[in-house]
């Protein structure tokens, strides 16, 4: 039996998306080094608010790798007002699964996408939990 | 394949197979049984017992044959406790970096009143005898300190802390699960009361261990149920599994030193080699240290990943990451001797043995290489290090 799905392995082999955007529009960073885990987001979002491109970076453990990178093909090319509804549950599912005690990877997966949004939205003006409702 | 955690298990030798095997299909008789084949299977036991004793430097009647090193653990723990109860003797010192079938133990003790004293293990992994004997009481029944760490493989001053528990005559106990076979163990002169081993840690089965009693110091049985092992174990006795297990222990002992010299040139090769990578440091007393152990931390990289993708180019290892054990926390070993979470979770364990060729060894250092380089390209931590925005720690 194997650790992770074939999916998770899939992508932490070849994480899609990584590296990083100079001039990106949003930047979000969230988890800390103490627990293990750390991603950070970078985005760059069109004047039609559609994620043109997105790029990442993470310390961590295997799903924390493929999450990330699922959770940027989950956003590329899609509007702004989508991607703010991304769950966690959307990228495991993505991944095909992952075990109980690796669910808090797709979790901070989700919440960097949102940290990177928020950034979007602030020196934009605007709040992203107003927008995503 | 490179195998490169033998610490957490080894492959079973040609001629533990064989042996085993061959009291399987021949001597399947119950050693308690009085027909012949019953008592073929007692003489199997009796030379196993009298071969495991002779290797230790104890006598026959001071083995105890158990199902593995965490059982011999629990008894011989317990044992004392039980004991030292009877005498109001509730104080037990042992260190914070055991295995944890020595901590639960004590936990367990704990939670039924017993006082633990954990001593610090300090930075290069090892135990100070002074604050051993500092540490002793007038109500201490039991000192339990391990022969060699599992995850550094620093190997303890056991001799001096034996004869400052024998001169304070206080129970001393020591788990030997990763030295035994490994580097030469005699109870007598390192002055050791109780002792565990297990088979599977030095080419022998999976399941079997043994637990070394001196004569004269009491011990209850965890398991009743029969008077095998003289009341202190009952139970049908695994006699395959402790035929193998002494064949196992014989074959590793014999010319031991040449054995050592050649892993630990081994071992140094590796350690050498991976000092090269920056920013890394080696968990530890480099020279303390099993012929087999190697540990690192390297900065900026997460264990798991490290171990995924080394599976991926065929070397086995092992880490004190979180994320391996699947808590929050690293490693309890590696923060005991110092290290923090940040660093403690990229480490890695390489524990190599005779199999391990000058090849392999070349292998597993260019590979690791790779590896945390390719990992740190897109960590961000080691972004905020090489920019200056975070202070290397290695």
């Amino acid at each position: 039996m194997a650790l992770y799905s074939e999916k998770v392995m899939e992508h932490f082999r070849n994480p899609r998306n990584v590296g990083v955007i100079e001039d990106a529009d949003g930047v979000g960073e969230v988890g800390n080094a103490k627990c293990g885990d750390i991603m950070k987001m970078y985005l760059k979002i069109n004047d039609d608010e559609i994620i043109e491109d997105v790029k990442f970076e993470t310390f961590g453990c295997g799903s924390a790798i493929a999450s990330s990178s699922m959770a940027t093909e989950l956003i590329k090319g899609k509007p702004v007002s989508e991607a703010m509804k991304l769950t966690n549950a959307a990228v495991a599912e993505a991944l095909d699964g992952l075990p109980d005690y690796k669910m808090h990877c797709s979790v901070l997966a989700e919440e960097a996408i949102k940290s990177a949004l928020d950034d979007y939205y602030s020196k934009n003006g605007e709040s992203a939990n107003k927008s995503g409702e | 394949m490179i195998y490169a955690d033998n610490a957490a298990t080894t492959a079973m030798s040609e001629a533990a197979i064989a042996r085993m095997t061959e009291v399987m299909k021949q001597t399947y008789g119950n050693p308690s049984s009085l027909y012949s084949i019953g008592q073929e299977a007692k003489e199997v036991l009796e030379q196993a017992r009298a071969d495991i004793a002779s290797v230790i430097g104890a006598n026959p009647g001071e083995i105890i044959f158990t199902s593995g090193g965490s059982e011999a653990d629990n008894q011989a723990i317990t044992s004392a406790a039980r004991f030292g109860l009877r005498k109001g003797k509730k104080h037990i010192i042992s260190s914070a970096f055991e295995h944890h079938a020595v901590l639960h133990t004590l936990n367990r003790l704990k939670e039924e009143g017993f006082e633990i004293t954990l001593l610090d293990v300090h930075e290069d992994g090892l135990i100070r005898p002074e604050e051993v004997e500092a540490a002793i009481r007038e109500d201490t029944c039991l000192v339990t300190i391990m022969y060699a760490n599992n995850e550094i493989g620093t190997i303890q001053p056991i001799r001096k802390i034996g004869e400052i528990c024998k001169s304070k005559g206080v129970t001393f106990h020591t788990d030997a699960v990763q030295a035994m076979a490994h580097i030469p163990v005699n109870v007598d002169e390192d002055n050791i009361g109780m002792l565990s081993a297990s088979a599977h840690k030095f080419h022998g089965p999976k399941g079997v261990g043994f637990l070394y009693v001196r004569k004269g110091v009491p011990v209850y049985n965890l398991i009743e149920g029969g008077a095998q092992e003289r009341g202190r174990r009952a139970g049908t006795e695994n006699v395959a599994g402790i035929a193998a297990m002494a064949e196992a222990l014989k074959e590793a002992v014999t010319d031991i030193s040449e054995k050592m010299a050649s892993v630990a040139a081994k071992r140094d090769k590796l350690i050498q080699g991976l000092s090269e990578i920056p920013h890394s440091a080696i968990n530890g007393d480099a020279s303390h240290r099993l012929p087999g152990n190697v540990n690192f931390c390297f900065e900026g990289i997460e264990g798991e990943s490290l171990l995924l993708l080394l599976d991926d180019k065929g070397i086995q290892a092992s880490s004190g990451s979180a994320c391996t054990s699947g808590s929050l926390d690293p490693s309890h070993v590696l923060l005991a001797i110092g290290r923090v979470h940040d660093v403690a979770h990229g480490s890695l364990r390489l524990s190599i043995s005779e199999d391990t060729s000058n090849e392999d060894v070349e292998t597993i250092i260019s590979s690791v290489g790779e590896v945390v380089e390719y990992l740190r390209s897109f960590s961000p931590i080691w972004r905020d290090l090489m920019a200056g925005k975070k202070q290397f720690i290695l």
